[in-house]
């Protein structure tokens, strides 16, 4: 592992397919206590996602970019694996439908409806924000 | 005997029915493919999930948490996966007969059912139907599993429910498919599994803590279980369908084959009667 030691193993899986595999240097994602990034060595911990934007640093010059939605995460060591629920590609985002998504979720807010469609209408919005930032990004 | 046209026009059917057999057949066969890479591409999902929590139960131990601990009131709910079409041999009826020959009593039991098929046999035979979900089985998705776990979840807490258990077909390969019985609610995992966990995870932190994550987590596991089921369900109720099917062309086989040796003798015998009586007029009339 001499050679290998600032890098670890990162796993993205979501129900349909294994999303990404492969060896990183650093991996930063957003849970639901707030963002955190990833070095090899961190401590052992598993905690909850939340809808944000997923970067993973190969080296240098590789940065990778996903929407991950809800799941959670894995880290033991030398390995993290991210147990998402959705995750996407920038360029598999459909940027008219977060924006209808986000309108939707906006007027469901401003109207004030019970508590549980709040909650509901604000992780919409949330994931109608990434999806904007991440294809904004990309273009 | 029979006569020659009766055997004629029963052939015509049967080999009329083989065609359809056959052509069942390839259906399944391409429709057991797809299912099958879907399995397979669900499994790593699935796995990393069963030991995540794994881990989590022997760093919680017996914690008191609703969703790990049995109450004593309310029924018992069954998840069943069948099919909505029938033609594939034992596939629903065997999921029927596990469900009549388990402890759950009847009159505590409420059936959720997924597949038409299960839902008719299982109110014929008395159960009482919470629920049907049958158009789920034509193409599950990740969505459906996590509504369904979300309706039943939401009873579980509301105390209606004493556990929740899923009925289904587990695709081993695609020959063997074995109908099986798991308990989702409270959890139940091998002890074995847990003691694993918990020599490689002893350090392991939980952000939020350990039950707060657990009550999130949970509901993620129990959905990735029932997608998992409907997958290998869509799998396995392909491979029966195929198997069954293929039996019933080789039957219609050999039923031809058996019919058309009778019409053969049939034409024979009535050829050789006609010729004896021929022989007989003539000898008549000399």
């Amino acid at each position: 592992m001499a050679e290998t030691a600032n890098t670890f193993e990162v796993k993205v899986i979501t129900p349909e397919r294994v999303f990404y595999e492969g060896v990183a240097s650093m991996i930063e994602f957003t849970t639901t206590e707030g963002d955190i990034g990833v070095y090899a060595h961190h401590i052992p911990l598993t905690t909850v996602l939340a809808p944000g934007v997923v970067t993973i640093t190969e080296d240098e010059e590789n940065k990778k970019t996903a929407g991950v939605y809800s799941g959670f995460a894995e880290i033991q060591g030398d390995k993290v694996t991210l147990l998402a629920e959705a995750a996407e590609w920038p360029d598999e985002i459909d940027v008219a439908r977060a924006e209808a998504a986000e309108k939707r979720a906006r007027e469901r807010i401003e109207a004030k409806a019970s508590d549980l469609d709040l909650v509901r209408a604000e992780t919409a919005l949330r994931k109608a924000l990434v999806r904007k930032t991440l294809a904004g990004r990309e273009r | 005997m029979a006569s020659m046209r009766d055997i004629k026009r029963r052939r015509t059917s049967i080999s009329s029915t083989q065609q359809i057999t056959k052509a069942m057949k390839l259906v399944s066969t391409v429709k057991l493919q797809k299912a099958k890479g879907r399995a397979e591409d669900v499994s790593p999902y699935f796995n990393a999930m069963y030991r995540t929590v794994c881990s989590m139960l022997a760093r919680v131990g017996s914690v008191d948490h609703p969703y790990l601990t049995e109450h004593d009131e309310g029924k018992c709910a069954v998840i069943t996966i069948t099919s909505n079409r029938g033609l594939a041999g034992g596939y629903n009826s065997n999921i029927v007969k596990l469900i009549t020959a388990s402890e759950l009593d009847k009159d505590e039991t409420e059936i959720y059912a997924i597949g038409h098929k299960g839902e008719e046999l299982l109110a014929h035979r008395g159960y009482s139907i919470m629920d049907a979900d049958n158009d789920v089985m034509e193409a599950p998705t990740y969505e459906d599993a996590s509504r369904i776990c979300k309706d039943l979840l939401k009873r579980y807490a509301d105390g209606e429910l004493r556990a929740i258990y899923l009925a289904y077909t587990h695709f081993k390969n695609t020959v063997v498919h074995e109908p099986t019985l798991l308990q989702l609610l409270p959890v139940a995992v091998d002890e074995e599994d847990i003691a694993e966990g918990n020599d490689s995870n002893l350090l392991m932190n939980f952000e939020p803590n350990e039950e707060e994550a657990l009550g999130l987590i949970v509901p993620k596991y129990v959905t990735s279980l029932i997608y998992g089921a409907l997958i290998e369900a869509v799998a396995s109720e392909n491979g029966a369908r195929m198997q069954a099917m293929d039996s019933a062309t080789s039957n219609a086989e050999d039923m031809i084959s058996d019919l058309t040796l009778k019409y053969n003798r049939a034409r024979q015998g009535s050829i050789t009667q006609e010729l004896t009586e021929i022989i007989a007029g003539a000898e008549a009339l000399a």
